[in-house]
């Protein structure tokens, strides 16, 4: 991996009974999340980054050395921003204050997003006057992740940014925390422990068990992994990437294209033609046929071929994976079924997709 | 007549202010890492710094005039400098109030510094401000009740000293011989009509004080609500 576009990110620190010993290569670029339970160690992980937790190790941020044995730079020293997931801002000053607290900070020179520009971004104009105390929850994390933005940093910290907030703030903030990831170049980690959020997030995905890396990778590949490192059995889902190529008004339905296949969604008129978009498929919505068998209901056939069976996940149940070009799809069956098709790997299949959705 | 009926007033509100800078300086300091230290020192300096708070004034005053004078450690020591000896000096008086008003200042700013949350210290930090840029831009603005808390306790106990100031300063008109000092020896000489005169402007002065701490601290209070 090129150096220069990675997150090096080795750490050793105890604290009381817990220990974060974590060793992993992060890409330098994308949104990462790290995801686990609540203890796992996540947040704890993140403020080690940022150096708010004292820890031994090596932090190197695209070719910038932030820490390691010799010398650690302290927080204010770190060209990175945080967004905590309480309401952080300052009680004393106005939100246009808040907005001003870091950006004044940075040298005009290594200011690369300029003030109204953040303003326009999360939509704070009209709040600008505005004490936090006057905000809404919603309002005040927009106002947070805009003062972060303002730092120009070159690394994003987002602690369960929306875990505070009720449902409704989390959808006016979500499309917000897309943008920026479409639009931002520097590298977003992400601590989440909600499955919704990272499928439609992340693109990069770090698991942590009690203090430790339980896997790492795209998200793509990870979620369609038969172990299952999300201990996901019962709602194990794929996530793929696929573009928006036709809107059927007549039968309420989308057309969404990917590398390897089509599948119809229920339509979603407020996305364009055009538009990427990301589609969950729940292993259990997902059955396998040797032959196409247009004579029934579902209407998503795909072909492929299996790659990889992982038998008995649980008493009488398998999970296959199987590839559709390079995209691969899980498919939750019993494993009677499993041997009285005779699946084996490499063996040419049918996908029949009974539901898939747009991440959300 | 008039000059010398003045005079402790004066001298008073000199003693009292500028005990109440200096203690301003002194004591962010020391409520600063009594507030945020785990260190084991902790607890036995909070102790000695609340002691003039528990000791009758004559024993503080007493060890004063000790540790100042000619076989003092403080004595010798600012004879050695060439300040000559602090016992009966208005300067005397000075390091005497500092230390006996040092709790009134320390305890409402560490109490105040207790308050903030310290993740918007962090949220500061990751946005590159300095510790000592932290201290000016986060703490100080949010501590402001707990500041003025600290420098109207201070300059009141300052100027209600006695007992300190009959162990070290003595009674010299002009440089020892403040208020209550006076109060008592119109008192003595059965001077009431002055003594009337000196108490009565201290009660009225001690209202006036009280009042303007509330209402001013009700207004930062409901000044950050807005």
């Amino acid at each position: 991996m090129n150096v220069n576009n990675t997150i090096l990110a080795r750490f050793h620190c105890q604290i009381g009974g817990f220990t974060l010993n974590v060793n992993l290569n992060l890409p330098g670029s994308g949104l990462t999340a790290l995801f686990g339970h609540s203890g796992c160690g996540k947040t704890t992980l993140l403020r080690c980054i940022a150096g708010l937790q004292p820890a031994s190790g090596e932090l190197v941020v695209n070719g910038d050395t932030w820490h390691n044995a010799h010398e650690s730079r302290p927080v204010h020293q770190r060209p990175l921003a945080y967004v905590f997931q309480e309401t952080s801002l300052f009680p004393h000053l106005s939100v246009e204050r808040n907005l001003d607290y870091g950006y004044r900070r940075v040298p005009v020179s290594q200011r690369r997003i300029q003030f109204n520009q953040a303003v326009e971004w999360l939509g704070l104009a009209h709040l600008l006057e505005r004490m936090p105390q006057k905000l809404s929850g919603g309002e005040r994390q927009r106002v947070a992740i805009a003062r972060a933005l303002l730092t120009s940093p070159q690394l994003l910290l987002m602690d369960e940014p929306l875990s505070a907030l009720d449902q409704a703030s989390k959808r006016e903030i979500l499309p917000y925390l897309e943008r920026l990831r479409d639009t931002l170049a520097i590298p977003i980690l992400y601590v989440s422990h909600s499955v919704a959020e990272v499928a439609r997030l992340a693109d990069h995905i770090v698991m942590l068990n009690q203090g430790q890396v339980t896997a790492s990778g795209s998200l793509q590949q990870t979620l369609a992994r038969t172990d299952q490192p999300f201990g996901l059995e019962e709602g194990a889902a794929i996530i793929l990437p696929a573009r928006i190529t036709t809107q059927d008004t007549q039968w309420h339905l989308s057309l969404a294209e990917f590398d390897g296949g089509q599948l119809w969604l229920p339509s979603e008129l407020r996305i364009p033609v055009g538009s990427d978009v990301r589609v969950q498929v729940l292993a259990r919505d997902v059955s396998l046929a040797l032959s196409a068998n247009h004579d029934q209901s579902i209407q998503n056939l795909i072909h492929g071929r299996i790659d990889e069976i992982a038998e008995e996940i649980s008493p009488g149940t398998s999970l296959v994976r199987v590839l559709a070009g390079s995209t691969p799809f899980l498919a939750r069956l019993t494993t009677r079924s499993v041997h009285t098709l005779e699946l084996t790997p490499g063996k040419p299949i049918w996908l029949q997709i009974k539901a898939a959705a747009l991440a959300d | 007549m008039m000059a010398t009926y003045w005079e402790p007033v004066w001298l008073t509100l000199k003693l009292a202010t500028m005990t109440t800078l200096i203690l301003a300086v002194v004591g962010t300091p020391i409520a600063w890492w009594l507030a945020r230290s785990q260190h084991w020192l902790r607890q036995p300096i909070a102790a000695v710094v609340a002691l003039p708070l528990v000791l009758p004034p004559t024993v503080l005053g007493f060890y004063l005039l000790l540790l100042m004078g000619p076989k003092g450690v403080v004595g010798q020591l600012t004879e050695q400098l060439g300040l000559g000896l602090l016992p009966f000096t208005f300067e005397g008086l000075v390091v005497a109030s500092v230390i006996y008003s040092l709790p009134f200042t320390v305890q409402p700013l560490q109490n105040a510094f207790i308050g903030i949350n310290n993740q918007l210290l962090e949220v500061a930090a990751t946005l590159r401000a300095s510790p000592m840029d932290r201290f000016f831009t986060v703490v100080m603005p949010l501590a402001r009740p707990g500041f003025l808390t600290a420098a109207v306790l201070t300059f009141a106990h300052t100027i209600g000293e006695f007992g300190v100031i009959l162990m070290i300063g003595g009674n010299i008109p002009g440089e020892t011989k403040v208020l209550s000092v006076a109060i008592y020896d119109h008192v003595e000489a059965i001077e009431y009509t002055q003594a009337h005169w000196l108490a009565g402007g201290m009660v009225v002065f001690s209202f006036v004080v009280l009042v303007a701490l509330y209402s001013l601290n009700g207004r930062v209070h409901s000044g950050m609500m807005k």
